[in-house]
């Protein structure tokens, strides 16, 4: 892929596509998508900027957006139960941005060390 | 050069994993794993479930037989239709677990004495209570028993066992229940052996509290001397009103108690009279002493449809996820209603189509400790009737969370297991070596009383029923479509002489042993009474005439009974709804014979002008423990301060607090005797205080307290009870607070801080049967979950909920009934 514009939107969505998948089994740890964003990331080189914001966009907008959706189906009644006991004084919108953070953070970074492994 | 970044990169990666991979801790608890938690694939967020879920499902399992079919209604209780009955309780198990699972693991975990295995070495007390109090030892007894001569009970229990494991089985990992996810750990195979815990667990929150009242009591007894005592700890009660009318004569006893010879010197300690400096706190669990119920029936005679109606409502703590969940199960053998326990197979509050039962806590005293003396500190043998007898030893392994396996070694002796010695004591125990014999330690077919009870079809069948009642003592009501209504304290209760068991008895003497229990022919029973109702609530059940000591007094509370008596002996032309309204009555009866004493011991206008308006306050309330009532607060305040003044002296030189006498005995001595020896402060040498005295004494110090309420704006009686009911992990955040709720202690509706009518049915025999119920809780045990507390506000308003109890073809046209659950052998 030589096209970079390309190249970063699809990154995302493989990544974000990988880590939806990887975690419909339970069985497996929940970090499962390090794995994946790592495996993409050496597959797809990337500068290391770039790498990391593709590999935590593509995770951290599943996590966000399946917290989310579940949440308003839900009517935030768990999320502000454990928003009280975390405690972030019963905001399920920081629980939601906080989840979606753990998500981008984790992501990206699987992402970046791909990224510099490739050039070590 | 990238090798750096590369390196220093896959280190934050790591580390980010790790540290959200484990639980963090914070203070004296810890965190969840967070990255697991937090993930919406496997953490909480899977636990939130769809305000609009479809419960509607097809069900395949091996274990069946046939097709059941369940109906769901709109609050989520479930309609068991099944073509046998073993088929019903595979579903039972199955759907207790589908909605219940992590509560049903909790509470046979803490009965097991397994809590440190998930919560760490923190909980390593109440463990080794549990275990060397001999529940698992109770436990095995039962169920070796039933596995031995019991087949049908043996199904019924397999059955159920296995529907929990069918669930279990087809349950992924990330859909485990919420509490599993916030606390790590994972759920475990149901077995017929963690039925018959959570049953030793029911036994032990009902009869458990002599483990700790006898210890209470034998210090307290041994700081004041007997004489005393037995006047501040009176086991008299002159307002008694009892279940058994007074002068309903009894079977003549066929056991006649004898208290060994030496009892006076070497038990009671009459003499002895040498106060020991006590030293003791709580014991690190006992179940609330409020522990109790409300139960009555009232014959056609009294009911405006000629047809009797049954009430029940148990008093228990008040917890989320709920004790009880509601079903019906409905099979070619029976059809029946009622609340379950998640846990155990079949109803235990409820009715089916030929008669309703409930049941209320018999409060009598069936635990008792003897001491002992152990050769030395194997404790291979312990001196008993003159010679050294061996002992055996049960071993106990209690796992421990990131800790060593601890392992209990229990000296197993003629009355039981030796819960307390060298290697185990309390402050309470005062280094004693104390063996516990308790019925509980019994096998026991309870199970197959409320199997019974489901199919009953009249009197007869309810008598054979709880005639296999052993532990915890109850009183059985009863009423039946044809007309008969009934109770029976029933349970396998000690044949004592007076106060046999009290206190902690002599262990090497045979004579203080059991002399037998009392034949089930001479428990406490009537039917069709004259007066038209029957009816229990914790109070002793027979007056003196009765032939055997029932326990020490303090553990039947007398109040609720007379208030039930009083109301329902005046009422006629009832109806269901009128019932509802006598089970949330908050009319004070206690607060209506004590305040007239009270005043007569005030001077008002010796009062500072505060307290005056206080005592104001207190006179003009109308004695109803309603939410928005300040004059309940205000009485409460009041005498608790009075209480205080009169005894706190007697009591205070103690280290430790001892149990402060019960209200009763105050009360009863203000009307019999103004000049009360015990109202002396001790401690002034030279003055001796009046009641006089000390009731203006105790009014000035509560006028402080309730300014400060006042102030805080707590006066009001819902304000200052604070209501709640909290979830088993006591995590507010997952529990309900300050529910608007009046009632308290001595008041019918009998709803105090953290405890209450834990299940409030009303059951109508007509035709069609009409009932009402609710329990303060929710059908599903999902904090995620909108059915999670779905009742709670109904249920704190007094409100009712129309119990469907229809055959199947009338159920699915029903405009409540909602989803279908089908279920079929694989």
């Amino acid at each position: 892929m030589k096209n970079n514009t390309f190249k970063i939107p699809v990154t995302i969505l493989l990544s974000a596509i990988a880590c939806f998948a990887i975690g419909i089994y339970g069985a497996l740890p929940w970090w499962s998508f390090v794995v994946t964003n790592f495996i993409i990331a050496l597959a797809i080189p990337q500068k290391p900027l770039v790498s990391f914001l593709t590999g935590a966009l593509g995770v951290g907008a599943i996590w966000a957006g399946l917290a989310t959706g579940i949440d308003m189906a839900n009517n935030h009644l768990l999320s502000s139960k454990v928003a009280q006991i975390l405690p972030l004084n019963g905001s399920y919108v920081l629980l939601i941005v906080i989840t979606a953070l753990i998500g981008f953070l984790l992501g990206g970074m699987a992402s970046l060390t791909a990224a510099y492994l490739r050039k070590a | 050069m990238r090798l750096l970044p590369f390196i220093a990169s896959a280190i934050v990666t790591v580390s980010l994993v790790t540290v959200l991979n484990v639980q963090l801790p914070i203070g004296k608890s810890k965190t969840p794993k967070l990255g697991y938690f937090l993930s919406p694939q496997q953490g909480f967020w899977k636990n939130a479930e769809k305000i609009n879920t479809n419960f509607d499902a097809q069900v395949l399992a091996k274990d069946l037989k046939g097709k059941v079919d369940v109906y769901m209604d709109d609050r989520l209780v479930p309609h068991i239709y099944a073509e046998n009955d073993e088929d019903a309780y595979f579903v039972q198990g199955y759907l207790h677990a589908q909605f219940r699972l992590w509560q049903m693991d909790f509470q046979t975990r803490v009965a097991a004495g397994r809590l440190s295995e998930i919560a760490g070495a923190d909980k390593l007390s109440i463990d080794k209570f549990f275990r060397r109090l001999g529940m698992v030892y109770g436990a095995e007894q039962t169920e070796q028993m039933i596995n031995e001569t019991n087949p049908v009970m043996k199904a019924t229990v397999d059955a159920y066992t296995a529907g929990v494991n069918a669930y279990l089985k087809q349950l992924s990992p990330e859909n485990i229940p919420f509490e599993y996810k916030l606390m790590n750990y994972q759920p475990e195979e149901w077995t017929p052996k963690k039925t018959y815990l959570f049953l030793m667990f029911m036994s032990y929150d009902l009869t458990g509290r002599s483990a700790t009242a006898d210890l209470q009591l034998t210090n307290t007894r041994d700081y004041l001397g007997f004489d005393l005592f037995d006047k501040l700890y009176t086991n008299q009660q002159d307002s008694l009103d009892p279940i058994i009318p007074r002068g309903t004569e009894f079977a003549a006893a066929s056991i006649h108690p004898v208290a060994p010879t030496n009892a006076d010197f070497s038990y009671l300690h009459k003499k002895d009279s040498t106060a020991m400096t006590a030293n003791a706190t709580e014991a690190p669990v006992a179940p609330d002493k409020n522990n109790g119920s409300n139960n009555w029936a009232v014959a056609g005679s009294k009911t405006k449809s000629g047809r009797p109606i049954l009430c029940s409502d148990p008093h228990l703590g008040l917890n989320l996820p709920s004790l009880w969940y509601e079903v019906q199960i409905t099979t070619p053998t029976h059809s029946t209603y009622g609340a379950s326990f998640p846990g155990s197979p079949a109803v235990i509050i409820g009715f089916n189509d030929s008669l309703a039962w409930g049941v209320t806590n018999a409060g009598r005293d069936v635990l008792d400790y003897y001491e002992l003396k152990f050769k030395d500190s194997t404790q291979n043998e312990y001196w008993y009737n003159g010679t050294w007898k061996a002992t055996t030893k049960r071993t106990e392994i209690i796992k421990v969370k990131d800790s060593a396996d601890v392992v209990e070694e229990i000296a197993m002796t003629h009355w039981g297991p030796a819960m307390y010695d060298a290697h185990y004591q309390n402050p309470q125990s005062k280094g004693r070596n104390l063996a516990v014999k308790w019925t509980a330690h019994e096998a026991s077919t309870g199970v197959e009383t409320f199997y019974q009870l489901n199919r009953a079809k009249n009197t007869e069948d309810y008598l054979k029923a709880i005639a296999l009642w052993k532990c915890p003592g109850q009183n059985f009501v009863m009423a039946t479509k044809t007309g008969d209504i009934a109770i029976k304290q029933q349970g396998s209760f000690v044949a004592r002489w007076d106060r046999q068991g009290d206190f902690i008895m002599p262990g090497d003497d045979s004579s203080y042993d059991w002399q037998g229990l009392i034949p089930i022919d001479e428990n406490p029973f009537i039917k069709n009474p004259e007066r038209g109702f029957v009816s229990s609530a914790n109070q002793k059940s027979v007056d003196a005439s009765y032939p055997y000591y029932l326990g020490t007094a303090s553990s039947f509370p007398l109040y609720r009974g007379i208030s039930v008596n009083k109301q329902l002996a005046v009422m006629s032309n009832i109806t269901a709804q009128d019932m509802q309204a006598l089970q949330t009555n908050n009319y004070n009866v206690f607060a209506a014979m004590a305040r007239p004493v009270l005043m007569k011991f005030v001077q008002t206008e010796a009062l500072s002008a505060d307290a005056k308006n206080m005592v104001n306050k207190m006179n003009q309330w109308d004695l109803y423990n309603h939410p928005t009532s300040e004059g309940i607060t205000v009485f409460k305040i009041i005498w608790d301060s009075v209480e205080n003044a009169v005894w706190g002296d007697e009591l205070a030189g103690s280290p430790i607090p001892l149990t402060k006498p019960e209200a009763y005995v105050l009360v009863e001595q203000m009307i019999k005797d103004s000049n009360f020896s015990v109202a002396d402060d001790i401690r002034t040498n030279n003055k001796i205080e009046s009641l006089k005295e000390q009731v203006m004494l105790g009014i000035e110090n509560a006028t402080i307290k309730l300014l400060q309420l006042e102030k805080e704006n707590k006066l009001s009686w819902s304000a200052f009870k604070a209501t709640r009911v909290m979830h088993l992990t006591k995590t507010d955040a997952l529990s309900r607070l300050n529910l608007p709720i009046g009632g308290g202690v001595n008041i019918i509706n009998a709803t105090t801080e953290t405890h209450g009518p834990s299940w409030r049915m009303v059951v109508h025999l007509t035709d069609e049967i009409e009932a009402y119920g609710l329990y303060p809780g929710g059908q599903s045990g999902n904090p995620g979950s909108p059915y999670y507390d779905s009742f709670v506000d109904y249920w704190a308003a007094g409100k009712y909920y129309r119990l469907l109890f229809l055959s199947k073809e009338k159920l699915k046209a029903n405009e409540h009934t909602k989803w279908h659950i089908q279920f079929s052998k694989a």
